[in-house]
Order: C-alpha cells, then sequence, then structure tokens
C-alpha cells in the first residue's frame, strides 16, 4: 500500500465507510428485525435499535417455524442445506480431481476427446438442461431426497478444469521420483498428489460450499415434502400467505440463519483459501 | 553391486524421430560412468532409457546381468538424483529419503537406522524435520542424493545434478559425490553437459553427439587422443583449435610427417608456444594479436591469422575461421596488435580426416 498525505486519505477512509455502510444496513436491519415483536414491525413501527424478542424469536423460528402453511422448523431446513452443500461440495472436488487425473497422467484412447467432452459441459448448467435431468431424478425415484438433491450438481467442469491446470504445474519429475521410489499410480495419487492440492481443494471448498448453500431452482423442483425444503426455498414459502400475516421476525431470523454457515466456512478456511488462490507450494 | 550394459540401445519416438541410434556402453561394477554431450544429444533420454522412465525401442538394457528392458522402474534396483532434486515438497526431509523404503515394506527401525546414517554423512542431520523449501540449494540436492543413498541401490543416476547449484557450490559438491561414489562403491552413470564435471568425476567418460557415441573411455585418454573433431573441440576448455590443412601454409609444414591425407589439423591451446624458431617437425603460424585474456595463473591469446581459411567440419564452441588461442603460463602476454608467431611439436598435433569423423595417427 502507498502511503497517502492527510486529507486524500480521509476521503478514501469516508468512501470505504460509505461502502461499509451500503452492504452492512441491510444485515444490521434483518438482525434487529428479527429481534422484534411482530405487531411492530406490522404497524410500520419498527425501531432500529434491536428489540426484546432475541431468543423467543429465534427458539421459535430453529425449532418450530412459522404458525402459517409451512409449519417446518428452520433448524431442520438448515440441515437439510447443510446436507446438501456438503455433498455437492465434497462430491465436486472428489470427482473431479479423479478426472483431472486420469485426464492428466494416464494415456488412453480419446483422452483429449473426453476432456473436450467435459469442458463442453461447461456451456450446459442445470437451468439449461432442466427438464432431462428432473426426468431422470424423478425416475431413478430420487424426488425428495438428499440424493436428488446433491446429485445432478455434483458433476463439474470448473474444478475438473482447474486440477488439471494444477495438475499440469506439478513438475513431471516428482511422478518419476515417485515412480522409482517404488509408488504405483494409486500411492502417487495419494501420497503426493492430493497432500499438494490441499491448499487448492480447500478453495474449492469454500466457493462450491456456497454455491450448494445458496442453490435455488432445483431444490425448488425437487422437493415437494416440508421436511426435504432448504432454507432458501423456506424463507420464500415464509412469505407467500396472503391470508395470513407475514411474521416478518421470523422470516428475517431465518435470513441471519442462511448467513451464518457460509460465513463460518469462509472465515475458518480464509487463510488457506487465499493461499489456494495465490499461491502453489511446490 | 553391479555392471551395466548398454547393448545397441535405441530409441525412436512415434513421430519417427531417432533420439538414440544405437549406443555400446560397458560399465563395469563400481565404476563412475559420466555421458557428456551438447543439450539435445541424447544424453539425458539415455539416462532415462535405463532408469525406466522411458521405453527402449531397441537393442538391450542390461543391469547385473538382468536385461531390463520391460522392468518398472522401481524394480531395477536403481535410485536417480534430478536436476531440480524432485523433492517431495510436503514431506519432511526424513520422510522424503524414507519413502522409497516405506513403499518396500521395510521395517521402520531399518528404515530409522539407514536414514540416520545417510544424514550423517551428509551433514543433514539437523535437518531431518525440516521441509525442502525451508533448506538452501546445496542442502536440497543433498537430500536428493541421501534419497538416492539410503535404497542401497545396485546403480546411481545422476541427471545433471549440480547444473542448479552456483559455481563455487557445484565444484564442493562435486568433490563430495566422487568421494561418495569412492566409498559406496556403487556403480554410477551421470549425466552433464559440463565437460569439466566430465573430466574430474568420470572412471569412463562416453561423449555423444547427435544419439550417437563419439568417444568412450578414460578422460584422459580421450583427452589426448580424441576420436573426432567434435570430441577434440568438446573435451578441453578453451577448446582445441581446429583447421583446414588445405593453405600452402599448413599443407607445407605438414609434408613429411606422414599426414598427407590429414584434411583437419588440431591443437590445443596450450600446446603452442610463442617463439620466433620453427621446430624440426611441426607446425609454426604467424598471428596478429587480437584479444588478451588474463585469469592469474594463465592467460589466453585470442590471434587472427593473415589469409583466408577454410571452415572445417561444424563443431560446438568452434573458432571462427582463422582465429587461433593461444594458452600461456602466468600474465605476461604480449600486446594487442603484435605480430607473433606461435609453434607446436609433432607429438603434439592432431590429425583428423576432411570430414572430421576419423582420427589419424601418423
Amino acid at each position: 500500500m502507498v502511503e497517502q498525505e492527510g486529507f486524500r486519505r480521509y476521503i478514501a477512509h469516508v468512501i470505504l465507510w460509505i461502502g461499509i455502510a451500503i452492504v452492512a444496513f441491510p444485515v444490521y436491519i434483518a438482525i434487529v428485525a428479527s429481534t422484534q415483536d411482530n405487531a411492530l414491525i406490522a404497524n410500520g413501527q419498527m425501531s432500529l435499535l434491536p428489540g426484546g424478542h432475541f431468543f423467543e424469536v429465534y427458539y421459535q423460528t430453529i425449532f418450530v417455524g412459522t404458525s402459517g402453511s409451512t409449519r417446518e422448523p428452520v433448524g431442520n431446513m438448515m440441515l437439510n442445506s447443510l446436507v446438501m452443500a456438503l455433498a455437492i461440495a465434497v462430491g465436486k472436488i472428489a470427482i473431479s480431481i479423479i478426472s483431472a487425473y486420469a485426464i492428466v497422467y494416464f494415456r488412453f484412447p480419446f483422452r483429449m476427446s473426453i476432456f473436450w467432452i467435459i469442458f463442453i459441459t461447461l456451456m450446459l448448467p442445470v437451468e439449461v438442461r432442466i427438464y432431462p435431468t428432473y426426468k431422470i431424478v424423478a425416475d431413478l425415484h430420487m424426488l425428495d431426497s438428499y440424493a436428488g438433491l446433491a446429485l445432478p450438481l455434483i458433476a463439474s467442469a470448473t474444478a475438473t478444469l482447474l486440477f488439471r491446470q494444477f495438475f499440469m504445474t506439478v513438475p513431471d519429475e516428482l511422478l518419476e521420483a515417485s515412480r522409482i521410489d517404488g509408488a504405483g499410480p494409486l500411492r502417487f495419487f495419494w501420497d503426493t498428489l492430493l497432500p499438494l492440492s490441499r491448499t487448492n481443494m480447500a478453495a474449492l471448498f469454500v466457493i462450491l460450499f456456497i454455491l450448494g448453500w445458496n442453490q435455488y431452482l432445483w431444490p425448488l423442483l425437487i422437493t415437494t415434502r416440508d421436511d426435504m425444503q432448504t432454507i432458501q426455498i423456506g424463507i420464500r414459502k415464509m412469505i407467500t400467505t396472503t391470508d395470513a400475516l407475514t411474521e416478518w421476525p421470523i422470516v428475517m431470523a431465518t435470513a441471519v440463519l442462511a448467513m451464518l454457515p457460509p460465513v463460518f466456512v469462509v472465515v475458518a478456511m480464509q487463510k488457506l483459501f487465499v493461499r489456494g488462490l495465490v499461491e502453489t507450494e511446490k | 553391486m553391479a555392471n551395466v550394459t548398454l547393448r545397441n540401445v535405441r530409441k525412436t519416438y512415434t513421430g519417427g524421430f531417432e533420439a538414440i541410434k544405437g549406443v555400446n556402453v560397458d560399465v563395469a561394477d563400481g565404476q563412475f560412468c559420466v555421458l557428456v554431450g551438447p543439450s539435445g544429444c541424447g544424453k539425458s533420454t539415455l539416462l532415462r532409457m535405463v532408469a525406466g522412465l522411458e521405453t527402449v525401442t531397441g537393442g538391450e538394457i542390461d543391469i547385473g546381468g538382468r536385461v531390463v528392458n520391460q522392468v518398472e522402474p522401481a524394480d531395477r534396483d536403481i535410485a536417480m538424483v534430478f536436476q531440480n532434486y524432485a523433492l517431495y515438497p510436503h514431506m519432511s526431509v526424513y520422510n522424503n529419503m524414507a519413502y522409497g523404503l516405506r513403499n518396500r515394506g521395510m521395517a521402520e527401525a531399518e528404515i530409522k537406522t539407514r536414514v540416520e546414517e545417510a544424514a550423517r554423512v551428509l551433514e543433514l542431520s539437523s535437518m531431518l524435520e525440516r521441509k525442502p523449501r525451508q533448506l538452501s540449494g546445496g542442502q536440497r540436492q543433498r537430500v536428493a542424493m541421501g534419497r538416492a543413498i539410503v535404497r542401497q541401490p545396485k546403480v546411481f543416476l545422476f541427471d545433471e545434478p549440480l547444473s542448479n547449484l552456483d559455481a563455487k557450490l557445484r565444484i564442493a559438491m562435486r568433490v563430495e559425490i566422487r568421494k561418495l561414489q569412492r566409498r559406496l562403491n556403487t556403480t554410477s552413470i551421470y549425466v552433464t553437459h559440463d565437460q569439466l564435471e566430465a573430466m574430474t568425476l568420470a572412471d569412463i567418460l562416453v561423449v555423444m553427439n547427435g544419439g550417437q557415441v563419439e568417444q568412450v573411455g578414460n578422460p584422459l585418454a580421450i583427452y589426448e587422443k580424441p576420436a573426432t573433431t567434435f570430441v577434440a573441440s568438446f573435451i578441453g576448455a578453451p577448446p582445441m583449435n581446429l583447421m583446414s590443412t588445405r593453405p600452402e601454409e599448413i599443407r607445407s609444414q605438414l609434408a613429411g610427417s606422414g599426414a598427407a591425407d590429414a584434411g583437419i589439423l588440431g591443437i590445443r591451446p596450450e600446446d603452442f608456444v610463442i617463439t620466433d624458431q620453427t621446430p624440426d617437425s611441426g607446425v609454426a603460424l604467424p598471428l596478429t594479436v587480437e584479444a588478451i585474456e588474463r585469469v592469474g595463473a594463465e592467460t589466453f591469446v585470442y590471434g587472427s591469422r593473415q589469409h583466408d581459411e577454410q571452415r572445417v567440419a561444424a563443431t560446438p564452441g568452434e573458432l571462427p575461421p582463422g582465429e587461433v588461442i593461444v594458452r600461456i603460463p602466468g600474465t605476461e602476454a604480449p600486446a594487442i596488435g603484435q605480430k607473433i608467431r606461435v609453434a607446436a611439436v609433432r607429438q603434439k598435433l592432431h590429425l583428423f580426416s576432411g570430414d572430421g569423423r576419423t582420427r589419424i595417427e601418423a
């Protein structure tokens, strides 16, 4: 960073603070709203200071749910979202690191064709192939199941490409040294390639976990039972009721709860994440 | 302990490119063999074929009486030191050395003994828990050596192991490698492009060019009697002066010395003396001094001959036609622009056929 003199530095700081305020204010409102009495909010008299119903609202949100039509505790929704996000992140990493390993280190017929086929799937995200994907999942009787939520989202060209690029920077001599040291393909993968990919895997995990956590369209389509819905769907369903008052404190508490796991993942893995993006240990 | 024999070894890539065109080398048990040549001559490919990292498309590689063409690298009982060391970056020094032994199912206690012994020999004992990136270049190089030693293989293979080190360390490590090899008495094959490394390390020197062996033998024998003009200019620094025998000035001096069919005359820089006399038999050349290099113990005089020169067979490090290097001891040298006369006696002349492929003894 270049040290700037007096006035210009203050200007910079003011701009940064304004930016922070723009980002943080809605979050603050959500937190404040989640601690107030619903009647007060409905009257349009919501205070900008936290109210006194924090424990009450969060208890009801997590363990009971709204009193309206979708009486599903948010705790359960979070569990569903968590299982889905973890399955997508772990599944994507596992599948793509193995396919990248095959493409980079093995000479098999049509190797490049297979690589390009994987590459082309970048152009076909779930939204584009939603009907055939739905049909397959339905035919396999995976509607309303964790497998149905996660499996179609696991295949990933992006992660395969990322690992391929990384593997291609690993010096060939490491493979050769391993061969001379008596390590077969599996051992080389397990003992050398996996530990070297650690930071890359961490960075991918953060990105993919958040991607999985924020899924909306796919869970909306394939879950019909309340006890299988994810938190993103749950928030939406809480607001739609036309014949009843929307319970805003609970909606806001759900929104706050929905933010927590991604924040936790980013904070916990920040160090590894940054290292994975900027530096490679070779 | 084992001898290594290469019988008519060939390597042809799928595109049809012939990297190795039939190499025959015999390395006796405990010998230190150095493969030397310019880059792209196939020396590294040949070493990697011995290691099993490249397939052999013709001929046989025999290690300790067993043809290993189809044997996996791990089962050839060899150990290799790579140019970039290829240490496992995520493993400690100890684990780098122990990895190959663990993969072979050796007991932990035996591994510990071997690694600690190797670490003691290589002065790495205090660094066993460090990661490779915490080590200096020289230390990494020693870990790579350690990884080879602990295996106690039949053959050590070195692929330009010193070229990533600075000049001073390179000399120190060169001596260390030689001492270590003498003590362990393990057959070794060493690849380098540095002719000085080659001369100092080798029991048996293999000079390669264009996928073929130019000459095999004791390094000093090769220095004294290079078989081709390529070897003549590659071994020895500065390179041997090569000149066509066609100009009248040279032909007349060679007449009567039984060198009638020689096309190329070679004289090493150190075999010249600056003198006004013409030797009874030998060659004297008039030169104009063009440049002087003083390196302390010796001085190199670069001079040009007065007449047009036929270009001789192309070789790396070759001097421009008509230029001659003379090495004289000490720092006293003629001035630039001065006309001098240099001479070499008959015994110091090297004669080659016109294409440079054959040495002519006279």
